[in-house]
Formats: C-alpha cells, sequence, structure tokens
C-alpha cells in the first residue's frame, strides 16, 4: 500500500512535462484494468479517460448521470454531456445510479477531487469559510458525499496547495476518515474512503494505525521541503519515501491528444 | 389529461407567484425555453427546486424570480461558478436568496418519495459529513428490521414541475429518452406539471429505454422547438458548450447579465 511505482506504459521516458501533467498520469497508473469507477468531472473525468486509452482498456467508467460503462472519444465537458450516452453501455436514471449503483458497493474506486482536503482525508466542495457567511461559495456536494461513503475504495486527485491541504476543513462535504481510524465503521459507512491522495507534487497515503496522510511518493523533480510548505499541518514522510515514475511519452502523447468535446480551438 | 397550449399560456396558468417549482434536466433536455417564459413573466418570491441549478436557475435567480433554492450541485458543469446565485446569497442582489442544500442522492430520493407519496426515504448516506446540521429536510431513522441507523430526507413535492422532452403526440403523452435524470421522478411527485416537447407527431415511434410520461399524469404540454438550448436533446441537437463558457463572463457582471436579460424580455 505504500507508493511503489506503478506499471508505466511504453518505455521511452518524455523529456519535459508540467505539474498537471504529471499529476494526470499517475492518477491514470492508480486505476486497474476490469475495476469500475465513479468518476467525477475535471481532473478525475481526465485520469479515468486516460487510463482506459493506455493501460486500463476495460475499465468501467461510470457518471452519475446514469452512465454505465462509458466510453467517450473525447473528453466531456461535463458529466452529462451526450457523448457519455452515446458511448455508453446503457443509461439508467439519477434515483438508479445512487440507489442501485453506487450505495450497496458494487463500484470498486470513487475518484474524486476538491477545494479542501484535511489531514485525515475529509474533503470539502461546500464553503470556505462559515457556513452562513462564506468567504467563498463553492458548488455543493453533488455525488461526493455517496462516492466518498460506498465506493470500496476512494482516490482524490487535487492540485497540492497550502490553502487546500489544511489541517481541517471548513465543512464536511464527504468523509474521509472522520475523526481517525475506525470513524468510519462507527459512522457505518462501508468503503475504505480514500486510500491515496495524488497531487502534482506527490502521492499521499494514510496511516495504517492513525489515518493521518502521510507523504508516501514525490514526483520527480519535487522536494519534501516543497510539499511541506504546500501543506497546512507536519506533514510525515514515509520511511520508504518513492519517486515517482517520469511519464512515458506514451503517457504524454496519449493525454496530450485527449481533447475536450465542442473544444475546437477555443477554451 | 395533458392539454396543448402555447408556453405562455402554459407558464401563465401553472406557475404562480409563491410557487415551489422545479424545472429538471440532468445536463441534458434542461426546459431553458420555459425558464425565460417565466422570467419574462416576471415571476416572484419562487422555491426553485432542482439537483443542479446550471444557468436556467443562474439566469433565473438573476432575473428575480427565485427567494429559495433548494439544490445539491450549484455550479457552471466543466466551467466555474454561478455568478448570478453567488451575488444573490452573498449580497441580495437581485433579491436575497436562501438554501436548503442536500446531496444528489438525498436529492434524487426526495423525489422518489414524493413520486411514491411516500412521506419520506431513506437511504445510507450523509453520515459524518456537516450537511445535516444545515438542512431540516435531512434526519436520521432506525431500520425496525436490523436497527440500522440510516438517513431519512422529506419528501418533495412540488407545486410545478417542468422537463423539457423530444416529443409528444396529440393526446399529450411524452416521450423522452437519452439520459433521463430525474424527470419522471420530479413530474410524478409534483401537483401541476408541464412538459415543453420539441416536436409534436401523429404516433409516438419505440425508443428503446424511453421514458413515456402519459398524457393524463400531465397538465399541459407545449411545443418549444431548441428548448433546450443550450443544453441539448438527445437526437435533435447537441450540447452548446461554448455557450457554456460564454455564461461564465456574462454572469459574472451585473451590467452584462441585465443586457442578456434584455436579450430574452425583447424575445417574446
Amino acid at each position: 500500500m505504500t507508493g511503489t511505482a506503478e506499471p508505466v506504459a511504453g518505455t521511452q521516458s518524455a523529456t519535459t512535462w508540467s505539474a498537471d501533467e504529471m499529476m494526470s498520469i499517475a492518477a491514470s497508473r492508480a486505476l486497474r484494468d476490469g475495476q469500475a469507477c465513479f468518476v467525477g468531472i475535471g481532473l478525475p473525468s481526465t485520469a479515468a479517460n486516460l487510463a482506459r486509452r493506455l493501460h486500463a482498456p476495460r475499465l468501467v467508467l461510470i457518471y452519475e448521470s446514469g452512465t454505465l460503462d462509458t466510453t467517450p472519444a473525447e473528453l466531456p465537458l461535463s458529466i452529462g454531456d451526450g457523448i457519455l450516452a452515446d458511448s455508453a453501455l446503457t443509461v439508467v436514471s439519477v434515483p438508479e445510479i445512487f440507489n442501485y449503483w453506487l450505495q450497496p458497493g458494487r463500484i470498486d474506486v470513487g475518484f474524486l477531487s476538491g477545494a479542501q482536503i484535511d489531514r485525515l482525508g475529509n474533503i470539502n466542495t461546500t464553503v470556505i469559510g462559515e457556513y452562513d457567511e462564506p468567504a467563498v461559495r463553492l458548488p455543493g456536494s453533488g455525488g461526493a458525499p455517496e462516492i466518498a461513503a460506498s465506493c470500496r475504495e476512494v482516490i482524490v486527485v487535487m492540485r497540492h496547495r497550502l490553502r487546500a491541504f489544511v489541517e481541517q476543513v471548513d465543512f464536511v462535504t464527504s468523509v474521509g476518515h472522520g475523526s481517525g481510524r475506525g470513524d468510519r465503521e462507527l459512522l457505518g459507512l462501508r468503503g475504505a474512503g480514500p486510500v491515496r491522495v495524488i497531487t502534482d507534487l506527490g502521492v499521499l497515503e494514510p496511516d495504517p494505525d492513525t489515518a493521518e496522510l502521510v507523504l508516501t511518493a514525490l514526483h520527480q523533480g519535487v522536494t519534501v521541503e516543497q510539499v511541506r510548505a504546500e501543506t497546512g499541518w507536519p506533514l510525515q514522510v514515509a520511511a520508504d519515501l518513492v519517486i515517482t515514475a517520469p511519464p512515458s511519452t506514451t503517457e504524454l502523447e496519449t493525454l496530450r491528444s485527449m481533447r475536450t468535446v465542442g473544444e475546437k480551438g477555443t477554451s | 389529461m395533458a392539454k396543448i397550449v402555447p408556453l405562455p399560456q402554459a407558464v401563465s396558468e401553472l406557475v404562480h407567484d409563491g410557487d415551489t417549482v422545479a424545472l429538471e434536466g440532468f445536463t441534458h433536455l434542461i426546459p431553458f425555453a420555459a425558464g425565460h417564459e417565466i422570467i419574462r413573466q416576471h415571476r416572484r418570491d419562487l422555491t426553485l427546486v432542482r439537483m443542479t441549478p446550471d444557468l436556467i436557475y443562474d439566469q433565473m435567480i438573476g432575473a428575480g424570480c427565485a427567494s429559495r433554492l433548494v439544490f445539491s450541485w450549484g455550479g457552471n458543469p466543466g466551467v466555474g461558478s454561478l455568478h448570478r446565485m453567488r451575488d444573490a446569497l452573498a449580497t441580495g442582489w437581485p433579491v436575497p436568496l436562501e438554501i436548503e442544500e442536500h446531496s444528489h442522492a438525498g436529492m434524487a430520493n426526495r423525489y422518489v418519495a414524493g413520486a411514491s407519496g411516500l412521506p419520506f426515504a431513506v437511504l445510507r448516506g450523509y453520515s459524518g459529513t456537516d450537511l445535516p446540521h444545515h438542512t431540516d429536510t435531512i434526519s436520521t431513522v432506525q431500520c425496525p428490521f436490523t436497527g440500522e441507523r440510516l438517513a431519512a430526507v422529506a419528501a418533495l413535492n412540488p407545486d410545478v414541475a417542468i422537463v423539457h422532452a423530444q416529443r409528444a403526440d396529440r393526446d399529450g403523452n411524452v416521450q423522452l429518452w437519452g439520459i433521463t435524470g430525474v424527470q419522471k421522478e420530479a413530474v410524478l411527485a409534483a401537483r401541476r406539471s408541464l412538459a415543453t416537447v420539441e416536436e409534436i407527431v401523429d404516433e409516438l415511434t419505440p425508443v428503446p429505454g424511453a421514458v413515456v410520461l402519459p398524457g393524463w399524469v400531465l397538465d399541459a404540454v407545449a411545443t418549444a422547438p431548441g428548448g433546450a438550448a443550450p443544453s441539448y436533446a438527445h437526437g435533435y441537437y447537441e450540447r452548446d458548450n461554448a455557450a457554456y463558457r460564454a455564461w461564465d463572463a456574462i454572469s459574472r457582471d451585473r451590467e452584462a447579465f441585465l443586457r442578456w436579460r434584455r436579450t430574452i424580455e425583447e424575445a417574446a
């Protein structure tokens, strides 16, 4: 469970890449062929679609709009783009996707992002500041609380910034490890919760005893000091800290070839 | 039995000031034409219900139609924030907005309870989150068989539900397919309902997996070709992602928004 380097598609290492590209590629490597993955929009969607094009052609992608086992040729801009329905094995209603497919624990991996994550992997997508007088109003929960509660495991992908990696989130939208190891069980949550947080700097994983997020991998060229400077709690570093394998040319070229639906050269 | 009427008449008869109104359509088939007609008819003090408020509620909130919003994810999907919604929450412009906030699973199950004629629904969610502290339609219930504590959510029964669909026949039977969201549940949960459709046909051609809302569960059907744009109608036209991106700049600026609103008023 520590951050061993995942198998890398292709053999050639690329020469230059951005931190965001490294993050998407590292996140794609965390998904295994044949898994069923409940995908959030944005970074998780990019990484999941990349994985399907590389080492996991039979990755089952599920979006909360009800598209089951979808294989979009381009990245969707939204979780309900027509391309997701057109390329899906089937499309079901929103009550069905949550009640029949997600809630009973049929989904292997929930792939989430957030505005804030804390030391114990709890995620905030609701407000920064007080709920009634927020400094920033965020979109809210969407499907995330139940994805975090019910998937067998959760992988989080988000940019590593001091304002985002906080000691304690301002609002618990989605439960990670609650108040510590064992809390999920007390709360009646059935999935294992976040098993890995993949960022543009490295990878964090929960400590087996305390569930506190610990740095287990650094992306190439990043230092522990850099990660600590962007983390809002005294970050522990795993004894067997590894360096993430750099992107292969295949990975990077595939990522760069992926376009968002309707992009057509504009932003 | 559904009456087939022009959209302005349907809105005028079915949507009243102070009503709880649900315009549903999960990314797909969002009833934009009906929402714009509500703006044109200057409805006020509405409780707007919708899982994903999207651009249509940003527009209606900016136009001053709403005093309350019940929702589970309020953003411009894939683009950013809903700035009219944020402005109303933060500064009360043009009128103050209260919110009642759920998760998607919570909202979906509230509609299911409403459609089922039950007072509440249960789900294994919300536990450990901060949402129940701020939303009084979330509670807990003990399973009478196993003793497990589960989340309970109050049924949602809007005064009016409005959906957009591909087509209807002359008896007002409505056929809808693609991403079907919670439209069926919203219509069956509501006291009154309106479906806008791309076209009215003599006979409905069967479509595998299509939802059919029989004319006798609807109050009115109105033709509104292109009525879901800039969202999309599967089999008719695609989602206009550029319009979603362009809304960001309009929505950020009150003057730009007011100019946009005049184009809607004049399009009557």
